[in-house]
């Protein structure tokens, strides 16, 4: 057909889009590149100065500490929520009684704003007269100093990650529904129990969801930002939850150091294109893709 | 999947106890939203205030209103609603074209360009932050709205994504027949294509609006002073910066700016979850 005519239409149609896309994506990634490479500030034009930021950035133990923290964080938060996200999933798919209602209620946190979970969360953690302690106290279970000791506060962000596991969750329920019943009947007419039909039928059908989930959470998890900000100021207690997205926004905007900053932001990218390609060569030997 | 009679009992056990916790903060936060002060801070805690404190509202809307001189809750809540719908409006429309070209068009370099865009989705924001502020900086956009929202009018990627795979669901015959009776590249897309897409169509205008309302990195970039400020900002500084809000009236305001989208969930629902259903790449 006659294609160039639809090729110049086409191109008008996408136009919103690949102005966007060099405005607010293409040139962000190369000029924060180069911003890497230079001594940059609000006040003073960005000067060349090679290897520097990367040099200093691996020497700098604030970073280091707060690499670590985001890693730390994710490798919490990550599983935990897919794990919580795909049982609720499969206990919904059952076909229980109430599901859509029990789906609101798993949903619901999620449309709360980080800063106004923020405060809800940082007085439900509180040490002396928390909601949490006082329940484990009534429990006999020991009540730690969720916020106040730095060994249980990233702990407190990772608990308050399954809150927000809802958005996850529906997606796995939308990929459960689409496995044929024909093959749980005929996992059933072999013999095999729960579990079994989990690990060889639902998991396998589900995979190519989980790997998609999984990635977009690593990406969300590199992340964090407004949740500590609200709740730990300054990264308390002893920079324990000071994250690698809130040293990049203190680089730029507190400290002048915008050239930092972007070098930090570009080791940040590389960190997440690492993992996603560990969490894709995983899947892959895993990973069931319908109609191959 | 059928399941023997104490199976689902215990599938709903299970259940109960997930939603309890779920749901627990929640009921925590509107309880307190109600309570008077000395009841904030009980052991064992105190569900049910004795009386219902209804005045916190609007004690926590004119909170700190004599030393800034307005109200600064309605200030928080009207840049919030400028910020808001003009990205709304924005979204919708600059999506729901762009979308039409990707799903709908045959374009030399179309494939490609619609890989690229997928993987954009994986570029954390922190490395576009710097640029993406030195340029609106430049612009002298800085303490205003409008690095807020202009955005919203280029598309994005995820919304292209989902606008894409709706579109393709509606067969080419109707655009075949629409093009025989003379109608031009975009009469079939405003009468055509927009009439069938609006169960897609909203659910991009709610995802713009809850990561519009709920968005705190960039008003806290971009916006200045404390009148500019939107809600999340506002929540954030009645916390932080007068260290000591009273709890009750923390909540109460968590609970107004909590209450529109919770609203327009409910109305909501069936798109929603739908639009959440497709954006897993299924």
């Amino acid at each position: 057909m006659n294609s160039k005519r639809d090729t110049r239409i086409g191109i008008v149609f996408a136009l919103p889009w690949i102005l966007g896309f060099t405005i607010f994506m293409l040139y962000p990634v190369i000029s924060s590149f180069y911003y890497s490479f230079t001594n940059f500030s609000v006040l003073r034009s960005p000067k060349w100065i090679g290897g520097s930021n990367y040099n200093e950035l691996m020497h700098d133990e604030v970073f280091i500490k707060t690499l670590k923290n985001t890693l730390y964080y994710a490798i919490g938060a990550v599983p935990l929520t897919t794990v919580v996200a795909i049982g609720l999933a499969m206990l919904l798919n059952t076909k229980v009684k109430g599901m859509a209602l029990y789906r609101t209620m798993f949903f619901l946190p999620t449309l709360v704003p980080a800063v106004a979970l923020g405060t809800l969360f940082s007085w439900v953690f509180n040490g002396d007269y928390g909601l949490l302690n006082q329940i484990l106290t009534k429990l006999h279970l020991p009540a730690p100093n969720w916020m106040g000791d730095p060994s249980w506060a990233k702990w407190t962000l990772v608990l308050i990650s399954i809150w927000g596991c809802g958005q996850a969750m529906i997606i796995y329920l939308a990929g459960l529904q689409d496995v044929p019943i024909s093959l749980y009947e005929a996992a059933e007419l072999d013999g095999a129990r729960i579990v079994a039909k989990t690990k060889n039928v639902t998991l396998p059908m589900l995979s190519p969801v989980i790997v998609f989930n999984v990635i977009m959470s690593i990406i969300g998890a590199m992340q964090i930002f407004a949740l500590p900000y609200v709740m730990f100021p300054g990264g308390a207690p002893a920079r324990s939850t000071y994250f690698f997205s809130a040293y990049l926004f203190d680089n730029a905007f507190q400290y002048q150091r915008m050239g930092y900053a972007s070098a930090m932001g570009w080791v940040m990218f590389m960190i997440t294109l690492v993992l996603t390609l560990i969490a894709l060569k995983i899947s892959e030997r895993h990973v069931h893709y319908e109609g191959g | 999947m059928k399941l023997s009679k104490p199976k689902v009992a215990l599938t709903h056990v299970v259940l109960v106890v997930f939603s309890v916790c779920f749901f627990m903060p929640l009921l925590w936060m509107l309880s307190t939203a109600v309570k008077p002060i000395e009841e904030t801070l009980k052991t064992p805690p105190i569900w049910i205030p004795s009386r219902l404190q209804w005045d916190n509202f609007p004690q926590a809307i004119a909170y700190h209103k004599e030393e800034l001189g307005y109200l600064p809750f309605l200030v928080y809540a009207r840049n919030t609603i400028i910020v808001t719908l003009l990205a709304v409006a924005g979204a919708v429309l600059s999506n729901a074209i762009v979308a039409y070209s990707f799903a709908r068009i045959n374009w030399k370099g179309k494939d490609f360009f619609f890989g690229v865009t997928l993987a954009t989705m994986m570029i954390p924001f922190p490395v576009l932050m710097v640029p993406t502020f030195s340029l609106f900086r430049y612009l002298g956009w800085v303490g205003t709205f409008r690095p807020l929202w202009v955005p919203a009018f280029f598309a994005s990627a995820f919304s292209i994504f989902l606008l894409r795979q709706f579109y393709r669901t509606i067969p080419m015959e109707l655009s075949e027949a629409a093009k025989i009776d003379g109608c031009s590249e975009f009469r079939i897309f405003t009468d055509v294509i927009i009439p069938l897409s609006r169960p897609a169509l909203t659910v991009v205008a709610l995802f713009t609006f809850m990561g519009s309302w709920n968005d705190f990195l960039g008003p806290l970039i971009y916006l200045v002073d404390q009148n500019t400020f939107t809600l999340s900002l506002g929540l954030s500084a009645y916390q932080t910066q007068h260290g000591g809000t009273p709890w009750n009236l923390l909540m109460a305001a968590s609970c107004l700016v909590i209450l529109p989208v919770i609203g327009v969930f409910f109305v909501a629902q069936k798109a929603f979850i739908q639009g959440i259903a497709t954006s897993g790449l299924k």
